[in-house]
């Protein structure tokens, strides 16, 4: 049982896992860069004044990301649900 | 001589390390950024001589971006005998994926864990033997700001030199970034939560819906009121001064024929003094307080609180940020303009760069404002209403950035904005000591040199202009005389046109060159009482509508020849440098022109 949901879709204080980046090609890459893998914990940290960009901890850092990019962030709840570092010594 | 690359991610205090180690001066800021250039150092250690080559940050080397390619090509060239990839230690798990991405690249890596204590205050604990173990490269750990761990640092890269370690064989991404979180969990230990708690309570009320605003207005209000406030006494002492050694230099030069004396001591030496009396003193004081908000982190969060204005414009936050630089210096912000990925909201950020009033139109703007809106008056009332009245010039300029991005967006430079990620820097413990030392010796200086550079010649000219006679009148008072009937139909005059197109080498001398034209004496003449100054103008026709002019078109108008010079070298194009002109010019005579009109229309001035 878990909940699926988009990064965009996050509340201040909430964490979550990454499933699947589909941000377009740019922010893809991009994100990758950031760590912002499948089976990455986000947390949404800080919200801007309009509401958008909001301000997420990615792996320890803190990254601002406008609304339409963080759309194509999927996620849930859960962390079992994605095979997460299964990656042998 | 040994070669060294540094690279790592944007703002781990690689410059801050270099500037310790070669004893430069790379300019560096509690930001994701600032090196837009590969700066290239040296230094001696162990009777051998070491140079270091300052890579641009990078979250990776998969050459998406110019910096990534800089980067990238540097450490395949094998041009460097090691690599020093320096991380952060507040954000270690991160800063280990490009770790692993240099080590397949080559195996001379040594890994410098830099910003210690700045973890050690956050309550983050690195364990370097552990990671040493885990990666296969050495480590140290130092804290760069504070010269920390250097000389472990020098000879570890002597180390590094004989090794012919092969590189590890390449990665998938997912597997690399799986790597680096195990090995960051094993090496990083969490103690205290409470700074980190500290830190988010922080970034809550400088972002948030209900205080960020309002607390960005209060911050640069209070920037700019210490820089008005603060300036008075420090100018008038120097323009006392300045007049003293000027009566001094009078007697010396008294044998000399009188145009010598006229275009060296009324021309060069007056302009000069000026420039210096009414530039030092506001620079002296907003360029540090500038760079403490800097070295604080404070400049990303107002690019955050601002993003959405920049989105509605379809442009990059990251403008936000080449517009702060761009109120030290236009040209600064330009260069600036490079950490915008998208070569689309780059060209527009270029483009209305000088919207953004600089350090050299404070004094005119202040001098003005205070003049005809706050009466003349002295005291706390008076320079915290001129402190408004400036507040609210800046925060039209900001107004006329946007609407020109929005403008740009929608025709020449059509586009949907591209993604956008900016990282929030942990707030870092301002250097004060420091931060004085450096914003004075390097950009107080700079500029200031930059201006007097410009100054002096151009006070040589102005003084022929004002001095070679046609007929009956100056070649001065010719222009002015031929400029006059065009600029009245935007509220100025002759005198005040001209100044501004004398005053292309530098913003500075508009105000100078002005009073130079209306006294028709020939050379320039001291004014340490705005009140004098006040009558003067009042004489010669100005009334508040003119000041307001006055101000706009100062605001909005060509870019100085520095700016357009930096312009036409990142753009390497004479149509978008001529665009850049063109765009201020034409939005400050427009204003002009509607500010007088409806003046004349309503009866007002």
């Amino acid at each position: 049982m878990y909940e699926a949901l988009c990064l965009s879709a996050l509340k201040e204080g909430e964490s979550a896992y990454v499933t699947q980046v589909n941000a377009g090609p740019a922010m893809d890459r991009r994100l990758m860069d950031l760590g912002l893998v499948r089976g990455t914990r986000v947390t949404c940290v800080l919200r801007s004044p309009a509401g958008d960009p909001c301000a997420y901890l990615i792996r320890g850092a803190l990254i601002a990301l406008r609304r339409t990019d963080a759309d194509g962030v999927a996620l849930e709840r859960q962390a079992q649900a994605v095979p997460a570092g299964a990656v042998a010594t | 001589m040994i070669r060294v690359a540094l690279a790592g991610n944007p703002n781990v205090g690689k410059s801050t390390l270099f500037n310790a180690l070669t004893k430069l001066r790379q300019h560096t800021g509690n930001w994701a950024g600032k090196t837009v250039e590969t700066a290239r150092g040296e230094y001696d250690f162990k009777g051998e001589r070491y140079q270091l080559i300052d890579l641009p940050g990078t979250y990776s080397l998969a050459v998406h971006s110019q910096e990534e390619a800089v980067a990238r090509d540097y450490i395949q060239s094998g041009q460097a005998d090691g690599v020093v990839v320096v991380c952060d230690a507040t954000c270690l798990e991160r800063n280990l994926i490009l770790v692993l991405q240099v080590m397949e690249l080559t195996g001379k890596v040594l890994v410098c864990v830099n910003l210690m204590d700045e973890a050690k205050r956050l309550g983050i604990d690195v364990d370097l033997s552990a990671l040493e173990k885990r990666l296969g490269v050495p480590v140290v750990g130092t804290a760069g700001g504070r010269q920390e761990g250097l000389e472990n640092l020098k000879s570890a890269i002597a180390r590094l030199v004989g090794v012919d370690a092969p590189a590890s064989p390449r990665r998938e991404v997912q597997e690399r970034v799986t790597l680096a979180e195990r090995y960051a969990a094993q090496v990083v230990r969490n103690q205290e939560e409470g700074q980190l708690r500290r830190q988010q309570r922080l970034d809550r009320l400088l972002t948030s819906k209900s205080t960020g605003i309002p607390l960005m207005l209060l911050l640069l209000g209070l920037v700019v009121w210490l820089t008005v406030a603060g300036a008075n006494g420090p100018s008038a002492l120097l323009t006392a001064l300045f007049a003293r050694v000027g009566v001094v230099l009078e007697g010396w030069f008294s044998e000399t024929p009188a145009w010598l004396s006229g275009i060296l001591l009324d021309g060069v030496y007056r302009v000069t003094a000026w420039v210096v009396a009414v530039m030092l003193p506001p620079m002296a004081i907003f360029f540090p307080l500038f760079t403490l908000l800097e070295d604080l982190g404070y400049l990303p969060r107002v690019a955050f609180v601002m993003d959405h204005a920049f989105q509605r414009c379809r442009t990059c936050g990251k403008q936000c940020l080449t517009m702060c630089m761009s109120m030290g210096c236009n040209a600064c912000g330009v260069t600036g303009c490079r950490i915008i990925d998208s070569p689309r909201e780059r060209l527009i950020a270029i483009l209305t760069s000088s919207f953004v009033p600089c350090n050299g139109k404070f004094p005119t703007l202040i001098a003005l404002i205070t003049i005809f809106f706050v009466g003349g008056r002295a005291g706390l009332l008076a320079s915290l209403e001129g402190a408004a009245l400036l507040l609210g010039t800046l925060v039209l300029g900001v107004a006329g950035t946007l609407a020109c991005s929005r403008l740009l967006s929608a025709t020449v430079l059509r586009g949907m904005p591209s993604s956008f990620a900016l990282e929030l820097p942990p707030f870092r413990r301002p250097r004060v000591g420091e931060v004085i030392v450096r914003s004075v010796l390097d950009r107080t200086l700079f500029v200031l040199g930059r201006a007097v550079a410009v100054a002096a010649p151009a006070g040589a000219v102005i003084w022929l202009m004002a001095n070679v006679m046609v007929g009956n009148s100056s070649l001065l008072a010719h222009c002015t005389g031929f400029l006059d009937p065009f600029a009245k139909l935007f509220g100025l005059d002759g005198v005040i046109l001209m100044a501004f197109i004398l005053g292309w080498p530098a913003n500075e001398i508009v105000l100078p060159v002005m009073l130079m034209s209306y006294l028709a004496t020939g050379s320039l003449v001291e004014f340490d009482d705005l009140a004098a100054l006040g009558q003067l103008l009042t004489q010669q026709g100005w009334t508040w509508v003119t000041a307001v002019c006055t101000m706009l078109f100062s605001l909005f108008h060509w870019p100085c020849s520095t700016t357009c010079l930096t312009i036409y070298k990142e753009t390497g194009s004479v149509k978008w440098t001529a665009l850049a002109v063109v765009l201020p010019t034409v939005l400050g005579l427009g204003l002009c022109f509607a500010v007088s009109a409806t003046a004349k229309v309503l009866g007002l001035g």
